[in-house]
């Protein structure tokens, strides 16, 4: 008779079980409809708050970037350039935050119950895909409103959205794992979106971007779908960014293995939280 | 062998104590690595610390075993293992079924979420599925009692509310192997009963328990067979009666009597301590020996290391175990009736507790001492700390000896009509 489970030390290199994420994909379910659920109770305007974050975002942009700044905005009305912007940006900021502080924040859960860890940065990543399909939503109006027409180019949106949550993952991966050891990380995630935000053309066009460093802008992931949401939203037809294979590529690297690392770092989460 | 529900062979497990300690910062983990890098770091001084060492052990399908020993003897240690939270240092465990673990009531409860969201939350963390929730929902919400509640969140329940409703979650998960920590510890007595019961009857259903607990009374009644763990090892094994037998009698042999000195704590986690202990009789001796007839009075020195903040008050309690372990009583330096708090000048002070005469039924108790900072934390514990044994007087016998339960209290009893 061979053993349902076997308990041994484990190897210090493998992949993600992937048959015991899979019979966990309920909890997974489960985490999310947890979060959304708890977030929204005891608020007055409930899930309206997906839609007013990045509207409120918007105003101060086009007030501070667009009307004092008067940056460009490749020739769309500053208002709905930087929404379309930051639809993605919000996203992919709130779920790499989320996911690297994932680990700690459900510690509770770790060091009492057995359960593929990753589902809990998955989880995370998942979680904000909820406000952001209201916000797009909302995109789309505001766009309608200043009379842009969406195009076949909308059904790029999911493509960009599997990005940004690869690169959230990856880098929620990393963090997470470093997190249980360092809290210093807590501290670093607001500093590296900031940084970040600003390596990303979410207020300001590409065409600012000194041709020269074109090159490494372009390995940006979180430039790739910001610039490419944009360009689904708006239906712009210009090429946008070049070198979006490398950037792909980089990102499944990031991801394979910030997948090796948690692997590593994982059975030793309960010791060490 | 078809029988087998769990295997364990040689498990051990470490965890590394003493310089370096768990780094926490970056910036020092950094420092290391590169003081290393350049070979200039001194060998870290580790001492591995086994938790548990070189365990063996095979459980049959049906069985329910009950893991005994005292704090620290890596009870935990094993079933966080079983359960797979922590890994193994060394050793393997074989596992030939589904399992399910309860090692606290109520894991990832959310005080926000209302009871019915609970259940579905916490049966999907211990590894239900959704059908089989809403397939079992009526059984565990009658089960909990608390029907007209399951739409109010949890942060509004008692904790008796609270308690039987994860309970009954965890109870109707239905692993064919169930792992059990001290969670028959909460509750009342009522609802502890029906724990026990449902425990029995999954038993019954050829399912395979593995149990930790002290209450012995729990361990005695559920289980066929114990295994004692001491020091990471495990030193004994057998038929729950003989097991238990023979760690009571370890109890005694190793419990001092009449006085005692403790080794204290550290001032960091210890701002205040109780150094030494006396049981006292009739006499002003220690004695381990007291009559019923006569109060038995414990005496405690102890010491105010540094005074308590303002928002704070050092407290000092006393338990009483019984022989087969179980906690008879708590009683605290303050409480409704009386007042002897711990001065707040820094200080040595002495306490003493009386323990009312013919109250406690001729047998073997334990005393356990608890210090502390009064809703705050225990900062010194010691069980057990002192045994003594009750006797009947020789000379004064009781008229009606009355030795049915574990304690006689003076209730007063008057004819009206």
């Amino acid at each position: 008779m061979t053993p349902y489970t076997v308990i041994a030390p484990t190897r210090r290199l493998a992949l993600p079980d992937v048959r015991a994420l899979w019979r966990f994909r309920e909890l997974l379910y489960f985490l999310v409809w947890r979060d959304i659920k708890v977030r929204y109770k005891q608020t007055a305007f409930g899930a309206a708050w997906a839609v007013f974050q990045p509207l409120l975002q918007m105003l101060v942009f086009t007030l501070v970037f667009g009307m004092f700044a008067r940056l460009p905005s490749d020739g769309y009305p500053y208002a709905a350039f930087v929404y379309t912007g930051l639809v993605p940006w919000t996203y992919f900021a709130t779920a790499a935050a989320a996911a690297s502080t994932s680990v700690v924040t459900d510690q509770a859960l770790l060091t009492k119950v057995w359960f593929p860890r990753l589902v809990l940065p998955l989880a995370s990543v998942v979680r904000p895909a909820v406000d952001f399909a209201v916000s797009a939503v909302a995109a789309v109006a505001l766009l309608l409103w200043y009379g842009i027409a969406p195009t076949w180019q909308l059904l790029l949106v999911p493509a960009w959205l599997a990005l940004a949550a690869a690169t959230a993952l990856a880098t929620g991966l990393w963090l997470s794992a470093l997190h249980v050891r360092f809290r210093d990380v807590q501290h670093v995630i607001p500093l590296l979106l900031q940084v970040w935000l600003f390596a990303s053309p979410v207020a300001y066009p590409l065409s600012l971007v000194p041709q020269r460093w074109r090159g490494l802008y372009a390995l940006n992931p979180a430039a790739q779908v910001v610039e490419g949401m944009r360009a689904a939203l708006l239906g712009k037809s210009d090429p946008i960014l070049a070198s979006l294979p490398a950037c792909v590529l980089l990102v499944a690297l990031a991801l394979l293995g910030g997948a090796l690392f948690f692997r590593a770092i994982e059975r030793t989460f309960a010791d060490v939280v | 062998m078809s029988d087998l529900a769990l295997r364990v062979q040689g498990l051990s497990k470490s965890y590394v104590l003493g310089a370096p300690p768990p780094a926490t910062m970056l910036r020092e983990q950094l420092a290391l690595w590169a003081r290393r890098a350049l070979g200039r770091a001194p060998a870290p001084n580790t001492t591995d610390f086994w938790a548990l060492r070189d365990v063996s052990f095979d459980v049959r399908r049906g069985e329910i075993v009950s893991l005994i020993g005292r704090n620290g003897a890596g009870k935990s240690t094993l079933l966080k293992i079983l359960s797979r939270i922590v890994e193994p240092t060394h050793g393997r465990a074989e596992i030939y079924g589904r399992i399910g673990s309860l090692l606290e009531v109520g894991t990832g409860f959310h005080p926000e979420l209302s009871g019915r969201e609970n259940v579905y939350l916490n049966a999907a963390i211990l590894g239900m599925r959704r059908t089989e929730i809403a397939r079992r929902f009526d059984e565990i919400v009658a089960f909990a009692e608390i029907d007209r509640f399951i739409d109010v969140p949890v942060k509004r329940y008692s904790s008796g509310m609270y308690v039987r409703l994860a309970f009954a979650i965890a109870a109707h998960v239905d692993p064919e192997i169930l792992i059990l920590d001290e969670v028959l510890a909460v509750g009342d007595a009522a609802f502890q009963r029906k724990c026990l019961g449902k425990i029995g009857s999954v038993a019954r259903d050829g399912r395979t328990v593995v149990f930790v607990s002290h209450d012995m009374n729990a361990v005695t009644t559920l289980s066929q067979r114990a295994l004692r763990l001491a020091d990471g090892r495990l030193v004994d094994a057998g038929p729950v009666h003989e097991v238990v037998g023979r760690y009571l009698a370890t109890l005694t042999a190793d419990t001092p009597r009449g006085t005692r000195v403790l080794t204290v704590p550290d001032v960091s986690s210890a701002p205040v301590a109780v150094t030494s202990a006396r049981t006292l009789g009739a006499g002003s001796e220690a004695t381990d020996v007291v009559a019923r007839s006569s109060a038995v009075l414990v005496t405690l020195d102890g010491e105010v290391r540094r005074a308590p903040r303002d928002d704070e008050e050092y407290f000092v309690a006393l338990d009483v175990h019984g022989a087969d372990d179980a906690r008879l009583f708590r009683t605290h330096n303050v409480e409704q009736r009386w007042f002897a708090a711990v001065p707040r000048e820094p200080g040595p002070f002495r306490l003493s507790c009386t323990i009312p005469a013919e109250l406690l039924i001729p047998g073997r108790y334990r005393l356990g001492l608890i210090v502390g900072i009064a809703g705050r934390q225990h900062v010194q514990e010691v069980y057990p700390l002192l045994e003594l044994d009750v006797v009947q007087d020789r000379l004064v016998a009781d008229v009606w000896p009355n030795h049915v339960g574990v304690v006689t209290p003076r209730c007063e009893w008057k004819l009206l009509a």
